[in-house]
């Protein structure tokens, strides 16, 4: 399912995870996903850190960009990026909800 | 766990198992795919091998279950049953119609862990969702229901089945679903098997039919784009290349039946010469890899020589193989629906005869024929 990226975040918008939608770590498949009514996202290192500072705790995406800076000491402009577009993609894909 | 299968690649664990808890259903819509001869109530498995069948499912690697049936609601122990799965790890799917739920249950099912309850809808009028269901009084039902799903917080798909009588009706499945909250809608065409099978010449659609949803469902998928996901099921029948059934046989999905016989798909047991397993006779994780009736159709081994030599064939993995015996009497055969297959003008005569919109009297499912 690849969902052109039409949903946009701004840094003011605080994202949770939709109904039904737990994240989960599959022991046997050895990585960490999203799991969803019939569906399955396999969460990167980068996903899966933007899933729990997004969503671990209610913050606003700012906060998270931030925080997620701060913890991989790299550039502000590159995080809110790489944040920005992985949740626009959950979002457009319905694991996220606004 | 380590398994091999015909191709010589490592055989991956199901991601998903659809628990056919029971074949009671106060329902006895015309398309059911369940088979005609049902399970009765006194061969169903018990809580207690359920429970074992889950665990072991989770041990193997197994992400999702879908409780299902008939009606799983009907069974007195969904509430343990969804507890003992969600305590084993599996994201939890409950596929109902509705009818014998109520708030409170739901909640006591959501307290359990249940995260999504898929609610299957005969159309978006009553009268006429009822005549297909044969359960006066169900469309009402079934939206109060759908509310207290997701007012519950859970997340709530509309199954939405889709014949000659309702697929003009596509858009107003759409606004229903978006109405009820759902985050989630299946647009699923009648798939011929069971008592759908027997009623094809009642529920097929024509070709003009097909097309004009195709384009009303497109025209509205822009709009949806993040707040409702849009699973939809083409039908086949006016097709020139086959789906991967069950994405491959013996692939991703295992079937297990109110008596726990453990099938490729849910319409496997109209093969004739396959035997199933039993969860009550053998390790799940041993059927899996080893049962006759998953190696029969597992791979490419067993495909006719043009599949074999097709760059399609780990595409569509030859197509449906029920399809294929329902259609061309060998299940052994290409999905005739492949435009390449020696069958293909099969369809055209049974699209001719039976796609229409005409109303036919139905024949209803039920417990003795
Ligand atoms: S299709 Fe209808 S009759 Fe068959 S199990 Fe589902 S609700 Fe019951
Ligand atoms: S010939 Fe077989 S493998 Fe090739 S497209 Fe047709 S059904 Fe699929």
């Amino acid at each position: 399912m690849t969902a052109p990226q039409e949903v946009s975040v701004g840094e003011d918008d605080r994202v949770r995870l939709a109904p039904g939608v737990m994240l989960r770590q599959d022991r046997v498949r050895n990585h960490w996903q999203l799991l969803g009514p019939e569906r399955v996202l396999v969460l990167d290192d980068i996903a899966l850190e933007v899933v729990r500072a997004t969503t671990g705790q209610p913050v606003t995406v700012r906060e998270a960009i931030d925080a997620l800076a701060a913890q991989f000491d790299a550039p502000r402009a590159e995080i809110a990026a790489d944040v920005r577009e992985v949740l626009a993609d959950m979002i457009a894909k319905g694991f996220l909800t606004r | 766990m380590t398994a091999h299968c015909s191709t010589g690649t490592t055989l991956e664990p199901p991601l998903a198992i659809l628990a056919e808890l029971t074949h009671r259903c106060p329902l006895r819509c015309a398309y059911c795919s369940n088979p005609l001869q049902l399970d009765p109530a006194s061969r169903e498995l018990d809580t207690a091998t359920w429970c074992r069948v889950l665990d072991e499912a989770a041990e193997m690697g197994v992400i999702q279950v879908h409780f299902s049936g008939g009606e799983p609601t009907a069974r007195k122990d969904l509430e343990t049953l969804v507890a003992h799965a969600t305590q084993a790890g599996l994201y939890v799917n409950l596929i109902t119609s509705a009818v014998l739920l109520d708030r409170t249950r739901l909640k006591r099912l959501r307290d359990a862990g249940l995260q999504h309850v898929q609610v299957g809808f005969q159309d978006t009028v009553a009268d006429k969702a009822e005549r297909i269901s044969g359960f006066p009084g169900g469309h009402p039902k079934k939206l109060e229901v759908a509310r207290d799903v997701t007012d519950l917080g859970l997340a709530l798909t509309v199954n939405a089945i889709v014949q000659r009588h309702n697929i003009d009706r596509v858009d107003d499945f759409i606004d229903m679903a978006l109405d009820l909250g759902a985050g989630r809608i299946e647009i699923a065409n009648v798939q011929y098997y069971g008592w759908a099978l027997k009623n094809r010449g009642a529920l097929m659609p024509t070709h003009e039919q097909l097309i004009r949803m195709d384009e009303r469902v497109r025209a509205r998928l822009p709009e949806l784009k993040g707040r409702l996901v849009v699973d939809y099921v083409v039908p086949d029948y006016y097709g020139k290349r086959p789906k991967a059934c069950m994405g491959g046989w013996g692939s991703k999905f295992l079937n297990i039946n109110p008596s726990g016989a453990v099938l490729p798909c849910h319409a496997a047991e109209t093969i004739p010469g396959l035997t199933f397993d039993r969860v009550t006779e053998r390790p799940l994780a041993d059927i899996w890899a080893n049962s006759a009736a998953f190696q029969r159709y597992r791979g490419t081994d067993w495909m006719p020589a043009r599949c074999r030599s097709c760059d399609q064939k780990e595409v569509d993995w030859g197509g449906c193989r029920c399809q294929a015996l329902a259609l061309t009497g060998n299940a052994d055969n290409a999905d005739p629906v492949c435009e390449l297959s020696e069958h293909h003008g099969l369809l055209a005569g049974i699209t001719a005869a039976d796609g229409g919109t005409a109303e036919v009297p139905l024949t209803y499912r039920s417990f003795s024929l």
